[in-house]
């Protein structure tokens, strides 16, 4: 059979159950794909084909007896920022250029007890710092559907690798929009999980009240399954929810009729791209075609944001990322002289501008004496954001607004703007801030052929409500079937 | 114009949890370098910090302990700076909302009991040990103890001597090994002081310059560092000069502090709560349960001491140092009820034994049983006083009962009347001059008869006995 690499995985999970194919044979097609669009994408970091193939193999065997999973069998690709015993874990960075840990991400784990083939490692924005996957160490990714356009960050691997069909799924990390930029500039669904639904135990960390791994899918069914797969209680995780998480399949392909959207005017007062609006505009349509309700809402405190989530972020990665210093693990610098100067060089050659301009802003704001100007008023307002959503959602079932202001911008036009480069992030923040799970879906094209995604926000712990409404839009829409042509 | 010195401890103590205080590694001493490590304790990517709750339990045993109230919801912070044995560049500490505050213990002084204040008790993890090549520019790093649970106990500045300060340090020392919450081996680190010491004119309120003292690993370093402070804060000041804020480091060696950093130099620790941590919650009823289960106290146990044996506070203040020597003490007055005897027994023989040998109570071969049959042999009259030091000697160093040791060396004490006739008979004889002065009057000579038969019996002879004796033949002589 041809061209498994553009199936999603609910299809290739029927084909693997009917025999009529082999996971290496999906495997193969796959690793094909790669060494056709990669050298244009450049969206993995590491490729362990070899390895790939095993799993592939050991797939196979598990299919064959019988005691296969529902993944089993199906290519996946990870961030670069989750750990995988015995394969480079960078980050994006030099400081963890050549860094093998020696341990597995929860997450990897369970992708590989199900019997997935992970394929490698996807390129990333150094340390997850980034909306464009610009700043990694390891150069820039670029937007399958337009080769000079970004694909989005943080996770820009990881959805450019599912839209150009280099992996059927993949794992992102969202600290601040970092699954649903990416998803929406590439044309693909990103889910980011409830705070807590997804263990970060071996996801190394940016911001860690912020952090949260989710998928990315063809469609929503496949967000379903992989959900299914890596949500769950993590005791090596304290900050994981001790929840139990339904079967999100049970979500797909039932009536949303008399549900309620909520369409918070902070954020579509803000939208000024008429492609955008023309996306909402269409898809709040189809919804209320559906039997959707919308209502008006406000979320008062959403302006605060972007400027709360500037200080909090910083303020934990300087925190996080100060075990980077050449003294066990990781690039240390040549030359040095003593241990401070070996510190100093270290760290000035390891890590990018990006990575050390957030080690700053977080170093001053956390300094004494500016600590309660800076993080307590930030931590506040993000208590604020977070009743602002709890009351909205005595009113609604999730929210609906744009995921990004505009599609995918060019390589470099924002790089040397970082203000401008942080309001990519506007509509996506505040979800974090509140811990809140968040998708973007595909919602149409641009005039000039480039994806624009929307979003749907739920309340905590809540992923059901927005698979059913995803769901429901992907029935009756094709615009998740769109693919770049490569 | 006099001077008095304000000081303030801060007491670190290594709980004695089997597991680390974030990750399953073991917490034992003495391990090869970097054995008791894992990904979690190395600050490895990605890895996170799992909280053991047994060290909450030994927090809250100590601060209930120390009269605190306890938080019912704390946070774990994180203190920033960077040093090579710390592999996470922060260590996980507590900082707005500690366990624990507001508490107090009595400690004894020469002018009697005094109140101490504590201001908190937080639990923080330790760092790892740099080990440093004498002879290269190297220095090798042991995470062995990265990640050990610790609780820092911070007291008010309520002391005014060193030799307060100690008391205050050796109270909480044993209330800390009471609970058996921590060893207090203070050289290998499981029990560690800091000082903040100022001076001030006597009647002032305001506190002078302070200065923090570190590196004073034994009670007495404590006392030295102190005074070396002291004096050196004091000569100052009557000099009319400035005490410069820093820290400064005790040498043993030269008995002498030398600085370490000033205050410009001090850390920024940019506190911040962890967020891979939850706030910390303790309801009423764990702390109710954890109250119910503390041990009798070394104060509660020493008044109890002097109440129901009788035995001076003396007596009591050295016995209830230790909960195990205290238990001894117990053990023995259970078997052989006449307690200043065993009270002068474990003060005397019992501890210059454990000391000579560096031994513990629970070591020693000799069991309260045994020392008590002991004493009842010395209340019966069958061994003296000076053989029964030589038998526990003996006891001490084999195990075996006094019993067996008296029988097998023969030890046992002469009280047969006519070989004593004899033997005081024999000295009489032996001594006309020293009789003579005996019926002069010089009645005091009595004491080297005694002195003589003892040394012909070898020390066996019944000294009550031989008094008995003596007196008769002597007043029969003098008649």
């Amino acid at each position: 059979m041809s061209n498994l690499f553009n199936k999603s995985a609910h299809e290739l999970i029927g084909l693997l159950n009917q025999k009529q194919i082999t996971s290496v044979e999906i495997t193969e097609s796959v690793l094909d794909r790669i060494d056709n669009v990669e050298s244009q994408v450049h969206a993995i970091v590491t490729l362990d084909a070899e390895s790939a193939m095993e799993s592939a193999r050991r797939a196979d065997e598990m299919l064959a007896k019988g005691e296969s999973r529902t993944l089993t069998g199906i290519p996946i690709i990870i961030k670069d920022n989750m750990c995988f015993k015995g394969h480079r874990t960078s980050c994006g960075s030099r400081i963890l250029e050549n860094f093998k840990p020696p341990y597995s991400a929860t997450v990897v784990q369970k992708i590989q007890d199900e019997g997935m083939v992970i394929l490698g490692s996807a390129n990333m924005d150094e340390f997850a710092m980034g909306s464009s996957t610009e700043t990694s160490y390891w150069g820039p990714t670029r937007n399958p559907w337009r080769l000079e356009c970004t694909p989005g960050g943080s996770s820009g691997g990881s959805a450019a690798c599912v839209a150009a069909c280099e992996s059927i799924v993949s794992l992102g990390s969202d600290t601040g929009g970092s699954i649903r930029l990416p998803a929406s500039f590439c044309g693909v669904t990103g889910f980011k999980p409830t705070y807590g639904a997804v263990s970060r135990f071996g996801l190394v960390a940016y911001a860690s009240s912020l952090d949260q791994i989710g998928p990315f899918g063809r469609d929503v069914n496949d967000i379903a399954l992989a959900l299914n797969l890596i949500c769950g209680h993590d005791p090596m995780d304290s900050t994981s929810a001790p929840v139990e998480h339904p079967d999100f399949t049970t979500f797909l392909n039932k009536s949303v009729k008399g549900m309620t959207l909520g369409a918070p005017s902070q954020f579509f007062d803000k939208i000024e791209n008429k492609d955008v609006e023309n996306v909402l505009v269409e898809a709040r349509r189809v919804f209320e075609d559906l039997g959707v309700k919308f209502v008006e809402l406000s979320l008062p405190h959403l302006d605060y944001g972007i400027a709360a989530y500037y200080i909090i972020a910083p303020c934990e990665a300087s925190s996080n990322l100060a075990r980077y210093d050449g003294v066990k693990y990781g690039y240390r610098a040549k030359n040095i002289d003593g241990m401070i100067d070996m510190y100093c060089k270290s760290r000035a050659d390891g890590f990018g501008d990006e990575t050390k301009r957030r080690i700053m802003l977080g170093t001053y704001a956390l300094s004494s004496g500016y600590y309660d100007a800076y993080y307590l008023k930030a931590a506040k307002i993000r208590t604020l954001i977070t009743q602002d959503f709890k009351k909205a959602f005595e009113s609604c079932d999730a929210i609906f607004c744009p995921t990004a202001p505009a599609p995918a911008f060019r390589l470099g036009e924002k790089t040397d703007d970082p203000m401008q480069m942080y309001l990519t992030d506007v509509f996506t923040i505040p979800v974090n801030m509140a811990g809140l799970p968040g998708v973007s879906l595909p919602g149409g094209l641009s005039l000039d052929g480039l994806p624009i995604g929307f979003q749907l926000i739920s309340s905590h712990f809540q992923e059901s409500r927005l698979i059913q409404l995803s769901s429901a839009f992907q029935s009756h829409t094709a615009h998740h079937l769109a693919r770049p042509a490569l | 114009m006099e001077y008095e010195a304000v000081i303030g401890l801060e007491i670190h103590a290594q709980l004695l949890t089997s597991s680390k205080a974030f990750c399953s590694c073991s917490t034992k001493f003495g391990a090869q370098p970097n054995m008791n490590t894992c990904p979690i304790c190395q600050g490895m990517p990605g890895t996170l910090p799992v909280f053991n709750k047994r060290a909450l339990e030994y927090t809250i045993k100590m601060a209930l302990a120390c009269n605190c109230s306890i938080n019912g919801i704390s946070r774990f912070a994180r203190k920033n700076y960077y040093y090579p044995d710390l592999p996470k560049n922060y260590q996980i500490s507590q900082y707005e909302l500690p366990v624990s505050e507001h508490g107090w213990v009595i400690i004894e002084t020469e002018q009697g009991p005094r109140k101490i204040g504590i201001t908190r008790i937080h639990m923080e993890e330790d760092a790892g040990k740099l080990v440093h090549d004498e002879r290269n520019p190297v220095s090798y790093v042991d995470y062995n103890r990265t990640g050990v649970p610790l609780i820092e106990i911070v007291s008010e500045p309520d002391m005014r001597t060193p030799e307060e300060a100690s008391s205050y340090l050796k109270t909480l020392h044993s209330i800390l090994v009471y609970l058996r919450i921590c060893d207090g081996n203070m050289e290998e680190g499981s029990f560690r002081c800091d000082a903040n010491v100022s001076v001030r004119p006597v009647g002032t309120v305001e506190f002078g310059t302070k200065t923090e003292l570190k590196n004073m690993n034994s009670f007495k370093n404590v006392q030295k560092g102190l005074h070396y402070e002291i004096n050196r804060h004091t000569e100052i000041v009557r000099e009319g000069g400035r005490i410069i804020q820093e820290t400064r480091l005790f040498d043993p060696t030269s008995g002498a502090t030398v600085s370490m950093r000033s205050k410009e130099q001090a850390h920024d620790y940019r506190y911040f709560p962890d967020p891979d941590l939850l706030p910390l919650r303790v309801d009423e009823e764990w702390i109710t349960e954890i109250k119910n289960g503390l041990p009798e106290l070394p104060a509660e146990k020493k008044e109890r001491f002097i109440k129901d044996f009788g035995i001076p506070p003396y007596d009591a203040g050295v016995l209830t140092a230790s909960r195990e020597l205290a238990e001894y003490f117990e053990e023995v007055v259970n078997y052989f009820n006449n307690p200043k005897l065993v009270s002068n027994w474990i003060m005397t023989e019992f501890m210059r034994v454990l000391k000579a040998d560096e031994s513990s109570v629970k070591d020693s071969l000799v069991k309260p049983a045994q020392l008590a049959e002991l004493l009842r042999m010395i209340e019966d009259g069958k061994i003296s006083g000076k053989i029964a030091k030589t038998v526990f000697d003996e006891m001490w160093a084999t195990g075996f009962s006094p019993d067996k040791i008296v029988l097998e060396k023969g030890l046992l004490q002469v009280s047969d009347t006519s070989e004593l006739e004899s033997i005081i008979s024999k000295i009489l004889d032996d001594n006309p001059a020293e009789v003579k002065k005996y019926l002069d009057g010089k009645t005091q000579v009595v004491g080297f008869f005694v002195g003589q038969v003892m040394k012909a019996s070898k020390g066996k002879a019944n000294p009550g006995l031989v008094n008995k004796i003596l007196s008769e033949q002597l007043s029969k002589l003098s008649a």
